[in-house]
């Protein structure tokens, strides 16, 4: 049976359409008005795109998003699959693991690792100065819960019992069941665990500002401080980056079940 | 394992000082001082009211229409594209925070914004001059409202699937109207889910730090955390951890609620 939409369900896409379009084609006329008297010109993004500091700021990010992304799986991969394999009992530790992040928000990490690393300890300065290790070691973090839930779910469609043990019986090594059997089967997983990493760091603000480091989310602050055209576009540039990465999970999650956009961070 | 190992390192124990230093003066001993001076002190107590009031607001008002929008987008008679543009869109703007989300408001809503100029040029209508601004509590909460009904839509749409065309054709066929179909049906399986979603929209609020900090004019805990962190306000170090000790409260009795909603909710869900 085919019906018309009904009157409500218009009434409430359309309402939801203007509130959630209207402040992103606002910001694109915005950015646009740096023209001077009232003509609209891309300046704005010319200034950006010839602004080293966007490229540099640019580039670290991407560079903490890629680290954290690959500490994490490091750490995960291996994890998740003894849990899957051997230790299910282990489970609810990991779980409570995955949910504290949750209650031990940015604002508080980031006091507490401070605290922790600049005072109970005195961390070497080069842990503490240097954003790939200090910033990447928070992210990390941020990211466990997206990563490990969208791995769990990948260990939760596969046998890796028997996948495991009929490569063993094959004769094959843990290295070679783990890089040609096991890896192979969960790639999707990984991927969109490392999409919504790739959208969490690029995002940051919190940890990053409050830490003095000087990356992507940081550099949109300061550039807003002198030139506000430039940070109405680095904001649609930022936006822009979130859709691919989202884009990027939807694709890698078609074919492989519901895609499972979760939200993530960078409040 | 390594992972418990770096779990360890740079959550557990950073959590572990921030709750240790909540109960310890400068010189390293215990006492209820700290949390003494955050009850007393009008500006934290104010702060903590402000922050579970604008997360209150903006789970209530964002899990209405966030429900509202999901079903609109899966019932019968709307087009089929509808749904996945919403799904993807959601995921988009539930991770679209923070600085940027800021500076789009204020290109939008700001004294030079877009559609502040658009109404006072075209309509006349000078919003500022009427009292709104959007740097103040209903301000950032028309803000926070574009994470948090998104976040709504992703939590909410798989209970909408849950709820079985079946149940719809027994109650019609039984002659019961949409109103009765709702009220004895629908909302019922639903409310679990419902209640679920909104404590997790309250606590993702709550935390909220980046957005707020662009926009000002409003005291949140997390606001004031972060100015004491850069070291401008206040110099005890232990009050800030003392405020941090009191948003972990918070957000913990909110997770366990949520947890027990949440036990009830899974009944219905496949």
């Amino acid at each position: 049976m085919r019906t018309r939409i009904s009157f409500s369900a218009v009434t409430w896409l359309l309402i939801g359409g203007v509130y959630f379009l209207v402040p992103l084609v606002a910001t694109m006329l915005f950015s646009l008005q740096s023209g001077s008297n009232s003509s609209y010109s891309l300046s704005a993004y010319g200034t950006v795109i010839h602004d080293r500091t966007f490229w540099k700021t640019l580039q670290l990010s991407v560079e903490l998003a890629l680290e954290t992304i690959a500490i994490s799986l490091v750490l995960l991969v291996p994890t998740a699959y003894w849990v899957h394999l051997k230790l299910p009992r282990v489970r609810p530790y990991i779980e409570f693991m995955t949910i504290l992040p949750f209650v031990v928000p940015p604002i508080i990490l980031v006091v507490g690792l401070l605290k922790f690393y600049n005072g109970t300890i005195h961390a070497p300065l080069w842990f503490l100065e240097k954003p790939h290790y200090f910033l990447t070691s928070a992210y990390v973090i941020l990211a466990f819960p997206y990563v490990y839930r969208s791995l769990d779910a990948g260990f939760r469609a596969i046998d890796i019992h028997t996948l495991t043990e009929a490569s063993q019986s094959l004769g094959a090594s843990w290295r070679t069941t783990m890089g040609r059997v096991i890896l192979p089967n969960i790639r999707t997983a990984a991927l969109g665990g490392a999409f919504l990493t790739l959208a969490i760091v690029m995002g940051e603000f919190t940890i990053a500002s409050l830490s003095a480091f000087f990356t992507f989310p940081t550099y949109i602050q300061q550039v807003n401080a002198e030139k506000v055209y430039e940070a109405a576009a680095l904001s649609l540039v930022s936006f822009g980056i979130t859709w691919a990465a989202m884009l990027g999970l939807l694709f890698v999650g078609r074919g492989s079940g519901r895609n499972r956009t979760q939200p993530a961070g960078g409040r | 394992m390594p992972f418990f190992a770096y779990a360890t390192a740079f959550l557990l124990l950073p959590s572990g000082v921030v709750l240790v230093g909540a109960f310890k003066s400068d010189k390293g001993k215990f006492t209820f001082d700290n949390l003494s001076t955050v009850v007393h002190t009008p500006e934290y107590v104010r702060a903590f009211k402000t922050s579970i009031e604008i997360s209150l607001v903006t789970a209530i008002i964002g899990g209405t229409l966030g429900l509202l929008l999901a079903y609109a987008a899966v019932r019968n008679g709307t087009p089929r594209w509808i749904r996945p543009l919403l799904t993807t869109f959601s995921g988009v703007a539930a991770n679209f925070a923070g600085i940027p989300l800021a500076f789009a408001f204020i290109a939008t809503l700001g004294f030079t914004g877009i559609v502040t100029k658009l109404l006072n040029d075209h309509l006349g209508v000078n919003l500022y001059r009427h009292g709104f601004t959007l740097f103040s509590f209903w301000g950032v909460a028309l803000v926070y409202l574009y994470f948090q009904i998104p976040l709504m839509i992703l939590v909410i749409a798989p209970a909408i699937d849950g709820l079985r065309t079946e149940w719809r054709e027994a109650s019609s066929n039984l002659g019961a109207s949409s109103f009765q179909y709702w009220r004895h049906i629908g909302f019922p399986v639903l409310l679990p889910s419902v209640l679920g979603a909104t404590i997790l929209l309250f606590g993702n609020s709550f935390a909220a730090y980046a957005t707020a900090s662009q926009l000002g004019g409003v005291s949140l805990v997390p606001i004031i955390i972060g100015q004491n962190i850069g070291g401008d306000v206040l110099s005890n170090p232990h009050l800030s951890q003392a405020l941090a000790f009191g948003m972990i409260i918070v957000i913990a009795t909110s997770m366990v609620l949520y947890t027990l909603v949440q036990r009830r909710a899974s009944k219905w869900m496949k």
